[in-house]
C-alpha cells in the first residue's frame, strides 16, 4: 500500500454549516483499489465528509485531491466522470425503466443536449449484469423493491466509469437479506480492483471486506487502519459511547472465521 | 402505441383544417381546401370573398393561435412538473400568471392599445418570474421548495394589485373589459398577434425540447442530478426562462387560460410514459389539439363566445379529478 500513490488524499480539510463546525484538520489517503470503511455514530460528519470528498459542499479549510487534481478546480462534469456517489436515500420520481434510469449514469459522458446512443445503452446493460439486476432492466424503478433499487442505483453509478465511489450508507432501508445482496455485490466490485468509500452503521460490514477502517467521532478520527486492528472491544465502546464487544466465531460450514460485534444491553 | 408518432402529428393537423370549416359562419370544407389551394396555386375564384376572409384572416391565425398556446402550455407544464417533481404543479407555479394578469389590468386601466396590453402583461410576467427567483436565491442555490413558496408570495402580491386595479377600475367600462381579459379568449386573435408570440413559444419550445434527457436526470432530484454532473441550477435556469417565455407569451395573448398545463402533461404520461423525451414531444401535440378543440366549442358552441379560461377549467378539472381517483396521487 506505501508504493501506491493515494488516488484520493485529503489535507487539512475543514467543513462546517454556517457557525456549526462539521470537522477540521481530516487527512486521509485512499489508496487504488481499496475499501475503506468510515464508521460512527449519527450526526458524527460521515456523510458531511463523504459530501466533501465529492466535491459536492465547498470546503472552509484544506483540500481534496484526486490524482493530482483538486476536486475544487474540476468541474461538475468533470468530477462525475471520476468520483460515483450512492446516496442513502432516494425519493422515488417518475416510473422511469430501470435500464433508463442506469443510462442516466451516462450524463457526464454526454453534451448538455445529447441523450444516451445506443453503445450507452448496452453499457448500462452490462452495469446491470454486474450487480445482477439484468432481469429488472424493462420495470419501472419505483416498483421494484428497496434492495433491488438500490442496486440499479448502484449500476448507474458504475456506467459512469469512475475511479471512485463513494457509498452513503448502502445498507440502511435493506432487510437483512438484502444488506447481504448489496454487501456481496460491494464485495465483488471491490475484488474487480474499484476504489470504494463507504460509509455505514454496523461495525460488522467493515470486517467484511479487507481495506481499512476509519473510526468516527464529533468530527475526529479517533482511529485507523486494518479492521481487525482498529475494531476492538475498546475502540467500539469509545466511538458509540456504549459496551461494545467483539467476537470472534469460527465458521460451521468451512474453513476461516467471523469477526462480530454486539452491543451489551444490561438488563 | 406503437402508432402514437403517427397520431400525434395527424391530431393537430386534422383539427387545424376542421377548425377552418368549424363555426357560425359555415364553410364547406371542399371550399376550405380550395381556398387554401389558391394560395399555393393562384387561379379562379369561385367562392365569395367574405368566406376567404373568414377562413384565412379570422379562422386561421385563430387556429393556429390555439394551437402555439396550447403546445407551450403543456410542454412549460410537463417541465415544471419534472423540475419540481410535483404532479399538482403547473406553468403559474412562478407567479408568472399573477404578475401577466396584473399588467394587462394595468394597461386596461391606462387605455392602452391591444397589443401595447400585450408587451405590457408579457413584461409583468417575466418580471414576476424574476422576482420569484431572486427571492428564492439562497447561497447560490434556488431549492425547488423556496421556488415554490416564493411563487406563492410573488403570485400573492399580484393578485393583492391586480384586485386594486378592479377597484379603482371604472365599473362601466374598465372593470368589465379586466374581467373579461382575465377569463381568457382568443376573440382578439389577429396574425400580428400571431406573429409577436410565435417567437417566445418557439424558442421556449425549443429550448426545452434541447434539455429533455437532462430533465430526467433533474427530476431525480437536485443532488443527484449534481452527482451524475449535472449543472443543476443552469438547468433550472434554462427551464425557467423557457418556460416563462412561454406563458408569458401565452397570456398576454389570450389572458388567463387555466389547467392547460396541469393536465395534458398527465395525458402525455397515460399516452407515451414519464420519459421526457418522448413527454415534451407527445405534450405540444396533445396540448395544441386540446386547445385548438376547446377554442372550436368556445366559438361556435353558442350564439356568444364561450371564454376560454371558463371552458378549460370545466373540461380539465373534472378530468383531473378523474386522473387523482384513478392513480390515487402517483404518477402512473
Amino acid at each position: 500500500m506505501a508504493v501506491a500513490a493515494p488516488i484520493i488524499r485529503l489535507c487539512g480539510v475543514a467543513f462546517g454549516y454556517g457557525e456549526r463546525t462539521v470537522f477540521s484538520d481530516i487527512d486521509l489517503d485512499v489508496f487504488p483499489g481499496e475499501v475503506l470503511s468510515i464508521l460512527g455514530c449519527n450526526g458524527c460528519g460521515k456523510t458531511t465528509l463523504l459530501r466533501c470528498i465529492s466535491g459536492a459542499l465547498a470546503l472552509d479549510r484544506g483540500s481534496v485531491r484526486l490524482g493530482e487534481t483538486d476536486i475544487a478546480r474540476m468541474s461538475a462534469r468533470e468530477r462525475a466522470r471520476k468520483i460515483g456517489f450512492l446516496f442513502q436515500q432516494h425519493t422515488p420520481s417518475f416510473p422511469f425503466p430501470v435500464l433508463d434510469v442506469v443510462s442516466m449514469g451516462r450524463a457526464p459522458h454526454l453534451g448538455m443536449f445529447a441523450s444516451p446512443s445506443a453503445k450507452d445503452m448496452v453499457l448500462a446493460e452490462q452495469a446491470l449484469e454486474r450487480v445482477g439486476m439484468h432481469h429488472l432492466r424493462d420495470r419501472p424503478y419505483t416498483e421494484v423493491s428497496g434492495g433491488e433499487r438500490q442496486l440499479v442505483l448502484l449500476a448507474r453509478t458504475l456506467v459512469q466509469e469512475p475511479d471512485v465511489i463513494l457509498l452513503d450508507e448502502p445498507t440502511s432501508h435493506l432487510d437483512f437479506r438484502n444488506q447481504a445482496l448489496s454487501l456481496r455485490t460491494i464485495g465483488a466490485l471491490a475484488a474487480q480492483g474499484m476504489t470504494m468509500i463507504m460509509t455505514t452503521h454496523d461495525p460488522n460490514h467493515a470486517f467484511l471486506f479487507p481495506g481499512r477502517v476509519v473510526l468516527m467521532k464529533q468530527g475526529r478520527f479517533i482511529g485507523a487502519g486494518p479492521a481487525s486492528e482498529v475494531i476492538t472491544d475498546a475502540s467500539l465502546t469509545a466511538t458509540y459511547g456504549i459496551d461494545i464487544a467483539v467476537v470472534t466465531v469460527p465458521r460451521a460450514s468451512g474453513p476461516g472465521e467471523y469477526r462480530l460485534c454486539s452491543p451489551w444491553l444490561p438488563s | 402505441m406503437k402508432r402514437s408518432p403517427a397520431v400525434l402529428v395527424a391530431l393537430p393537423l386534422g383539427l387545424l383544417f376542421a377548425s377552418l370549416f368549424v363555426g357560425r359562419f359555415q364553410v364547406a370544407p371542399v371550399d376550405v381546401i380550395h381556398i387554401l389551394l389558391a394560395q399555393l396555386f393562384p387561379g379562379a375564384h369561385d367562392w365569395p370573398a367574405p368566406v376567404e376572409t373568414i377562413v384565412l384572416q379570422i379562422r386561421l391565425p385563430r387556429a393556429l393561435m390555439a394551437m402555439c398556446i396550447g403546445a407551450g402550455l403543456s410542454i412549460s407544464g410537463a417541465a415544471y412538473q419534472g423540475v419540481f417533481r410535483n404532479p399538482l404543479v403547473s406553468t403559474d407555479i412562478l407567479g408568472v400568471t399573477a404578475a401577466s394578469g396584473f399588467g394587462a389590468a394595468l394597461a386596461i386601466l391606462l387605455s392602452r392599445s391591444a397589443f401595447e396590453l400585450q408587451l405590457i402583461a408579457f413584461a409583468f410576467g417575466l418580471a414576476g418570474v424574476a422576482l420569484t427567483y431572486l427571492l428564492a436565491r439562497v447561497y447560490q442555490t434556488t431549492p425547488v421548495l423556496m421556488l415554490v413558496l416564493s411563487g406563492v408570495v410573488v403570485a400573492a402580491f399580484f393578485s393583492a394589485l391586480l384586485s386594486g386595479a378592479k377597484y379603482v377600475a371604472d365599473p362601466e367600462s374598465k372593470l368589465p373589459a379586466i374581467t373579461y381579459w382575465l377569463l381568457g379568449s382568443l376573440n382578439g386573435a389577429s396574425l400580428r398577434g400571431l406573429a409577436t408570440i410565435v417567437p417566445p413559444i418557439v424558442a421556449g419550445s425549443v429550448g426545452l425540447l434541447l434539455v429533455r434527457w437532462r430533465l430526467n436526470l433533474l427530476a431525480m432530484g437536485d443532488e443527484e442530478a449534481r452527482s451524475l454532473g449535472v449543472r443543476t441550477e443552469w438547468l433550472k435556469g434554462i427551464v425557467i426562462v423557457c418556460t416563462t417565455l412561454i406563458t408569458a407569451a401565452a397570456v398576454s395573448v389570450c389572458g388567463i387560460v387555466g389547467w392547460v398545463g396541469l393536465v395534458i402533461p398527465h395525458v402525455g404520461r397515460m399516452l407515451v410514459g414519464p420519459d421526457h423525451r418522448l413527454l415534451l414531444p407527445a405534450t405540444l401535440s396533445i396540448g395544441a389539439s386540446y386547445l385548438l378543440f376547446i377554442d372550436d366549442i368556445a366559438r361556435s358552441a353558442t350564439a356568444g363566445e364561450i371564454p376560454l379560461g371558463i371552458l378549460t377549467a370545466l373540461v380539465g378539472a373534472p378530468f383531473f379529478g378523474y386522473l387523482l381517483r384513478k392513480t390515487h396521487g402517483t404518477w402512473q
